[in-house]
């Protein structure tokens, strides 16, 4: 019996901690598949993803792919300069006219936050939020907290540090609610340009502005991608500037607990937010966020499509 | 012509300081008798309002009736239309028309436009510079001539400090008012909603109040330095109430209106992803909103202006960051500010001074009030009554009001512009 009920996936917002085990108990069932010599179950066979790409990703969308692929769903891509969105159509009639070819999920990547939602009022197919605005990035923050407990076997009372651009950042806004609706106490830093202003709490994490602080103790420390093009807005005097005072550098690392995971949710710009030998150190788990990605991604399509036939 | 007696009534007029239940006689378009118990003439014809509402017929100092240019979202005909309905014999229109009313020609057509096509009267405000570009000053004196009351660039604000100082102290050869929309471009660019916990949770960029507090202690500096006169649209912030209160005491030339949303809704409208709670300046805190009510209450804010900003399906019906700013206003402005009366923050003695005569005065045109001899611009309100705002319930070609679909209470039942009842849903008057 699947006891998942929801029909999107638009966000760790709306999830609860129950819904969230499942989706890790899930996952862990199915990742078996990824390491055998033939990677192809048929569960979703004759079912068909949309993967609807507005902004540019590699391995969120390979990861989303390979996911529909080793369940047997067939899948299609649009990108934005693909699709007609240049030709003046808009958002809505783009997810209707998909809607007509009978697809059982859309997955989106959007540059505005809200769009998922928006979407969902004018399709019948489940919608997955691959990340829209400086929203949320749910199935990130699922393959986070679910490498964690790989690692870790619990997530209760951890204490994870999250580093960089915060404000701007969805992984952030969705790592926030994971770890803590998991029992987590999380705790962001960064320069305060890239904190939101005056709170010292930002959706349950606490505001640390001092590096140091942050870390003393940590279990798990997730570092932010550094997002050069937003040197323009003088959130950061420089990139080296950047890496001098907010860098993960070897020394910064010992402030946390030994043994203390290092993950970053892809692509790192090393020497920058994290330095090369963090980056490929001992307690580095980014690479296993990547595999894990694929079996997250597989429980999402799974309890959602075999959802709708129940 | 005709003569109409309204007996019964409860007559507030904040104009004569009068909130009292009596009678009210028109004769040929003009008010020609007001008292406690009046004779009835013979020629007359009465009704009797059982208690409802009397008031001066409002004045609505900021809408955008999209004429010319936009015709899609309303119209000069259908935004005068929906003002009556909501109990407004006169608006202001603002300059943002395609093109901007910078120029005599385009205030000339909007008053021709009018004259054939609107159901109240109609003042357009012209533009402060060229296009509302900021730079050079339009034609103060021929567009006054021409019949523009106020100037203000709106949306567009004059971002140059220099050139809004020019205007404060040119337009006082012609003791004409400067209407300020303040926001601090730089500081809000980008922004789509108030920025605060809300804006985080949804992760939309954040619209900070200082924004605005900045840009109205900028314009006000301004008048203060110039002695011109000044006056503040749509206060949304605690700051900005405080900045305003503050320059009163010292006796600058300011005055200020807020819209009714800002007093009945916060941040967390926007839940949802709702493009009907877009609008700048954005919806503010809980903090903010009850500041602005006590703004209204001492007399910070003279005056409640709807920003009636219409808008289609096609800018309102896409992506929140892509969505036009600006909602509805004039068909719910007076059960909205009754619910301050009903809450006990204001009498239905300021409201309606807020409305009528304050704005009539900012503006420097004739109407909101009750006195003998002026015209019979009159609105009747039931206050009780009780009414969903559905698409079909509004005149205006738009509907986008974050009200919609809710029970609202208190409306116009009648309204009479000159005498004549332009707006007589129920049939009260032949």
């Amino acid at each position: 019996m699947n006891r998942f009920t929801a029909r999107h996936i638009l966000g760790i917002s709306t999830l609860s901690p129950d819904e969230i085990t499942f989706i890790l108990d899930t996952a862990e069932s199915l990742k078996d598949i990824l390491e055998r010599p033939i990677k192809k179950v048929p569960p979703l066979r004759g079912k068909t993803v949309v993967h609807l790409f507005f902004e540019p990703s590699t391995r969120t969308r390979l990861s989303f792919e390979l996911a529909a692929k080793r369940l047997s769903a067939d899948t299609v891509s649009i990108s934005a300069k693909a699709s007609s969105v240049v030709k003046g159509e808009t958002l809505i009639d783009t997810a209707r006219n998909i809607e007509a070819m009978k697809p059982d999920v859309i997955v989106i990547r959007h540059p505005y936050s809200g769009t998922p939602h928006l979407l969902t009022k004018y399709v019948n197919s489940s919608v997955i939020n691959a990340g829209d605005g400086t929203n949320e990035h749910p199935s990130q923050a699922l393959l986070d907290v679910f490498t964690v407990r790989e690692h870790l076997g619990h997530i209760e009372n951890l204490k994870v540090v999250i580093l960089g651009d915060i404000f701007h950042s969805r992984v952030a806004h969705s790592d926030i609610q994971a770890f803590t609706k998991m029992g987590a106490e999380v705790v962001v830093s960064g320069p305060a340009t890239m904190l939101p202003s005056r709170q010292s709490e930002v959706l349950g994490a606490k505001v640390v502005l001092k590096m140091e602080e942050a870390l003393e103790d940590a279990d798990v420390i997730i570092v932010l991608r550094i997002q050069k093009e937003r040197q323009g807005q003088s959130l950061i005097p420089s990139v080296r500037e950047y890496a001098t005072f907010f860098g993960l550098s070897p020394d910064k690392v010992k402030l946390a607990k030994s043994g203390a995971l290092i993950m970053h949710p892809g692509p790192i710009n090393r020497g920058v937010e994290m330095a090369p030998e963090v980056a490929d150190g001992p307690y580095s788990v980014i690479l296993d966020q990547v595999t894990n990605g694929v079996a997250i991604r597989m429980a999402l399509l799974s309890l959602l499509l075999t959802k709708a036939e129940s | 012509m005709n003569a109409y007696l309204f007996t019964n009534a409860r007559i507030i007029d904040p104009s004569q300081n009068r909130d009292f239940t009596g009678d009210l006689l028109v004769r040929d378009g003009i008010i020609s008798a007001v008292g406690e118990s009046l004779d009835v003439p013979q020629d007359a014809k009465v009704l009797d309002l059982k208690g409802k509402w009397l008031v001066p017929g409002l004045l609505d100092m900021h809408v955008h009736l999209r004429e010319p240019g936009e015709e899609y979202k309303e119209t000069i005909e259908s935004g005068t239309a929906a003002a009556i309905a909501g109990g407004f014999t006169a608006v202001a229109c603002m300059p943002n028309t395609q093109p901007a009313n910078d120029s005599a020609g385009i205030t000339r057509f909007i008053l021709e436009k009018a004259q054939s096509s609107a159901r109240a009267r109609v003042y357009p405000i012209a533009a402060i510079t060229l296009g509302q570009k900021g730079k050079q000053l339009t034609e103060f004196g021929d567009l006054l001539n021409a019949g523009a009351i106020a100037f203000s660039d709106d949306g567009l604000p004059v971002r140059n400090a220099a050139v809004m100082r020019k205007a404060l102290e040119y337009a006082q050869n012609f003791d004409a008012l400067i209407i300020s929309h303040s926001e601090e471009l730089d500081l809000s660019k980008g922004g789509v909603m108030n920025e605060g916990l809300v804006s985080i949770i949804l992760g939309l960029k954040g619209i900070p109040a200082a924004a605005e507090e900045i840009a109205v202690f900028r314009d006000i500096a301004l008048a203060e330095l110039t002695a011109g006169r000044l006056h503040i649209a749509h206060v949304s912030t605690k700051g900005s109430v405080e900045i305003i209160r503050q320059a009163k005491i010292r006796g600058v030339r300011v005055t200020a209106e807020t819209a009714p949303h800002y007093f009945s809704l916060t941040e967390e409208a926007v839940f949802g992803y709702n493009t009907f709670a877009k609008m700048y300046p954005p919806l503010r805190t809980e903090e903010d909103r009850l500041a602005v009510i006590e703004g209204l209450k001492d007399g910070t804010i003279d005056a409640i202006a709807t920003d009636h900003a219409p808008h289609s399906v096609l800018e309102k019906e896409c992506e929140f960051q892509m969505a036009a700013n600006g909602i509805i206003g004039l068909e719910t402005a007076i059960p909205l500010s009754l619910n301050l009366v009903r809450d006990s923050f204001i009498s239905a003695s300021q409201m309606i001074r807020c409305m009528s005569i304050s704005p009539s005065k900012i503006l420097g045109v004739l109407g909101g009030s009750l006195k003998d001899g002026n015209s019979a611009d009159i609105c009747i309100i039931d206050p009780e009554a009780i009414f969903t705002l559905t698409r079909e319930s509004l005149h205006s070609l738009s509907y986008n009001s974050p009200f919609l679909g809710k029970d609202l209470q208190g409306k116009a039942i009648l309204t009479l512009v000159d005498g004549r009842p332009v707006f007589d849903p129920m049939g009260l008057l032949p």
